[in-house]
């Protein structure tokens, strides 16, 4: 810890950011434990590589509008997920051990951030044709430099940690 | 090798069932689906450096996250190696021939093995897609605070203002990307 301001700038920073870094969602022991997400990881992982979606090809297909195929993998994840988390919020409201829903919202506050770092990693998303699960996916399946893209990545969010607070959000 | 294990699978069953993990992981324990926050929960155990964006008990925050993306890398390894497609990834021929004139005929494999190999580390333009590339990744994400499944899935699915923004960034930066950027380093050697 260095200075307070900059401390405190970093914890209002810390609100809006990764989901589950919030303080309301402490959960208790009952909740089920690594090994789902473990399942639920391999699972996803499976997916990914059979859709296609870690294919550098398909992004480039994708890019260039020259194919539906990711367009069609967007256009009925969303529909999912959206009608999925919904239902959960409003109608279900409670998780598998019977918690209440909880999902802080992001704040928007100018926007910035938002619009500046989606663009620089839409930016690494052409070259490298994967985002970040996609990265591990093909670092599976074989493709061992992706090791060095990920290491990379991992100093490129270093690297923002060590200079957001020169940076507008 | 039945067939049936190494085909790849169409859109709208790959689409629904990646849609699927925002709401099963909300309800398995109140858990945004978003894989870019394992960069910060990894930097976090290796090197925080006493900076506070670092510095936060990872175990308990991203535990969860860094099972899901350990099996992420096990699921590449059963699909991509163990039942791997043996068939080119069957992307449109206008897309071949947009490659073909930057130079990349490979088209086996999930990505050009022109670039992704660790002699091309060597070279001017594979140093850029893969260590450049990784970095914007790496970058971009912790900057806007979620990737194509924190922002793009998640964040969409919540409704959220921020990820609708995110989400023309991540386009506008991956047409800049393929369009402009691409083609400069891909002329490099």
């Amino acid at each position: 810890m260095t200075a307070p301001v900059e401390t405190r700038l970093d914890v209002e920073l810390d609100d809006d950011d990764v989901h589950e870094l919030s303080a309301e969602q402490r959960r208790d022991p009952s909740a089920p434990g690594l090994w789902i997400y473990l399942l639920a990881g391999t699972v996803f992982g499976i997916v990914l590589t059979k859709g296609e979606a870690i294919s550098w090809f398909r992004i480039q297909e994708m890019f260039r509008f020259q194919g539906f195929h990711m367009f069609g993998i967007f256009a009925t994840a969303l529909p999912t997920a959206i009608i999925g988390v919904q239902l959960l919020k409003r109608r279900w409201r409670r998780t598998l051990a019977g918690e209440a829903i909880v999902v802080p919202p992001k704040h928007l506050g100018s926007g910035v951030r938002y619009a500046l770092g989606g663009t620089i990693f839409g930016l690494g998303w052409a070259l490298t044709g994967a985002c970040p699960g996609p990265l591990f996916a093909l670092l599976g399946s074989g493709v061992t430099t992706m090791a060095v893209a990920i290491a990379s990545a991992m100093l490129g969010t270093w690297t923002y940690g060590r200079v957001r607070h020169h940076l507008p959000h | 090798m039945p067939d049936i294990l190494l085909r790849p699978w169409p859109w709208y069953v790959a689409g629904p069932l990646i849609g699927l993990f925002a709401p099963l992981l909300l309800w398995l324990g109140n858990r945004m689906f978003g894989v870019s926050s394992n960069l910060r929960h990894l930097c976090s155990a290796i090197a925080p450096r006493g900076i506070p964006y670092l510095s936060y008990d990872w175990r308990r925050e991203g535990g969860w996250n860094l099972a899901f993306v350990a099996g992420i890398v096990a699921g590449g390894v059963l699909a991509g190696l163990v039942f791997r497609n043996p068939a080119p990834v069957a992307v449109a021929e206008s897309t071949r021939a947009g490659l073909a004139a930057l130079g990349i005929h490979d088209l086996g494999g999930l990505v050009p093995r022109e670039l992704f190999t660790w002699s091309s580390l060597a070279t001017v333009r594979g140093w850029i897609v893969i260590v450049g590339g990784g970095f914007l990744v790496g970058f971009g994400t912790a900057y806007a605070g979620g990737c194509t499944s924190g922002h793009g899935i998640s964040g969409v699915a919540n409704l959220e203002i921020p990820s609708f923004i995110a989400l023309a960034g991540f386009v506008a930066g991956g047409l800049l990307g393929t369009f402009v950027l691409l083609p400069l380093v891909l002329g490099l050697r």
